[in-house]
């Protein structure tokens, strides 16, 4: 017994963590949101899970050795019941993570999350620094100064948060100010989100075509990425470790270790992937189920496509691109589909980093590791 | 509040904590602001500590313990007693477990 430590910093569990999205309707209406729907939206409400049902899987999910949940939506604050919500999933000993706008962060809410803090930073997205971007971004009037007024009860609390926002074509100008305004207030460094998703349900092509318009172009994103110093040398660090040839797998990810959970009680592999033969409704089964069982099935999948296994199973800019089952689903329905666009962007962030040539094309590249071990020389 | 361990008395997890078995890993989940720091802190108890804490029922004392895991590990008193009082002073330092009683020695 004698000279050891007797507590220490708890690892993780064998299934990490949760994703629950208590809601897909926001108070906001985003102009490139890949989910929300519209808060008075009384029908999604309707067949939202109840309380009693959130507490059943909250409950569930904590014998199945879950420590931490990550709360998102839509605005998980519009639920009536999320401060129920909130003591039950602590008091059952789970650490929470809040994905909000913090709009609607009262006095109150700051209050119970200062007296039991969710042992996780509060993740907070920024539509925008200045009243006239927010807005138009998410097309609400008056979220800035709600957002801002909600962040500042956190903060006099010292709560901590983490602060991101989204790049895209409103907001590109203000990313840097965006940066320089979040790092004294955000416990991890701001983070930017520079590639948007089409909507996740496939539901409105309207909304499609819009975000597409938002979406930075490649080189865009790659001279925005460039702006951090050391952002090069880090990647190339990160390609000689992490890229590679995927093969014919469609989840080399690590999507079914934890999952997902929709407003509506369906069991996901990941947060975004919602194709109706990859997901699980825990009304007619268990949260065990659906891990043990009915996730294998999902993430053992092999691509069938031939343009996917023409040119995704055989491209080694894996970890780099961010292809993957979710964004075929979103783009084109399927799971096993390359998206152009972030085919696009990985070739010129790929470009930018040495280890292509403009034209070249990844998956021609005979000897990817003479690539990597090249990599950086003339830069 | 005094934070140093007595031998004469009894401690139990405080309710601010929730603790969970997890594949046999005992972790401590704070439920309130100030034990520890607000991220990140969640503890394991090792497998020593964790004949301790399994004993911190506010019933026996801290020698009466010390006696008991001498005759479960026949192992020699002086020793044990270094390392409970290590381990108690450890968690009571950081709002674990609170003393319930003093007892006469």
């Amino acid at each position: 017994m004698a000279g050891q430590k007797a507590t220490s910093a708890a690892r993780r569990p064998r299934i990490r963590q949760l994703d629950m999205e208590l809601t897909e309707r926001c108070q906001n209406n985003c102009v490139h949101c890949a989910i929300n729907r519209p808060a008075d939206d009384t029908e999604a409400a309707r067949r939202e899970l109840s309380t009693a049902e959130w507490k059943t899987i909250l409950s569930e999910a904590t014998a199945l050795g879950c420590l931490d949940v990550r709360w998102t939506g839509g605005e998980p604050l519009l639920r009536d019941d999320f401060e129920e919500l909130y003591l039950f999933a602590r008091r059952l000993g789970l650490r929470v993570t809040l994905f909000t706008n913090a709009a609607l962060v009262s006095e109150r809410l700051a209050d119970l999350l200062a007296q039991t803090p969710p042992l996780s930073p509060l993740e907070i997205t920024i539509y925008g620094m200045t009243p006239k971007t927010c807005d138009a971004v998410t097309r609400t009037s008056g979220s800035f100064d709600a957002a801002r007024q909600g962040l500042e009860r956190l903060l006099i609390r010292r709560i901590p948060v983490a602060l991101r926002c989204v790049a895209m074509r409103p907001t590109a100008n203000e990313l840097a100010a965006f940066e320089e305004w979040a790092a004294p207030h955000s416990r991890c460094p701001p983070w930017i989100i520079y590639l948007l998703d089409l909507r996740s349900r496939r539901d409105d092509e309207s909304r499609n075509e819009l975000i597409r318009r938002l979406r930075l172009a490649p080189d865009e994103v790659v001279k925005l990425l460039n702006r951090r110093p050391g952002y090069r040398k880090e990647m190339q660090t990160f390609c000689r470790q992490f890229v590679g040839v995927q093969g014919d797998r469609l989840f080399p990810c690590g999507a079914g270790c934890g999952g997902c959970i929709d407003a509506y009680g369906n069991y996901q592999v990941c947060l975004p992937l919602r194709h109706p033969e990859t997901i699980y409704p825990l009304r007619n089964g268990s949260l065990a189920k659906a891990v043990t069982e009915f996730a294998p099935t999902v993430t053992n999948r092999r691509a069938a496509n031939p343009a996917f296994l023409a040119r995704c199973a055989r491209c080694f800019l894996r970890g780099l691109c961010e292809q993957c089952p979710a964004k075929s689903w979103f783009e084109h329905g399927t799971l096993d589909t390359p998206v152009e666009y972030f085919c696009e962007v990985a070739h010129a962030q790929a470009r930018d980093l040495g280890l292509l040539t403009a034209g070249e094309r990844s998956w021609d590249i005979a000897d990817p590791a003479a690539r990597l071990a090249r990599m950086g020389d003339a830069t | 509040m005094d934070k140093s361990v007595k031998l004469s008395a009894a401690y139990r997890p405080s309710e601010d904590v929730v603790v969970r078995d997890i594949e046999g890993e005992l972790i401590i989940v704070p439920l309130v602001a100030g034990l520890a720091d607000l991220e990140d802190a969640l503890f394991t108890v090792n497998e020593s500590g964790r004949a301790i804490w399994d004993r911190l029922d506010g019933q026996q004392t801290v020698e009466q313990i010390i006696g008991e895991l001498a005759v479960e590990y026949d192992a020699p008193t002086e020793e044990l007693r270094a390392d409970v009082i290590g381990f108690l002073e450890e968690v009571l330092q950081r709002g674990l477990v609170i003393e319930v009683a003093q007892r006469q020695a």
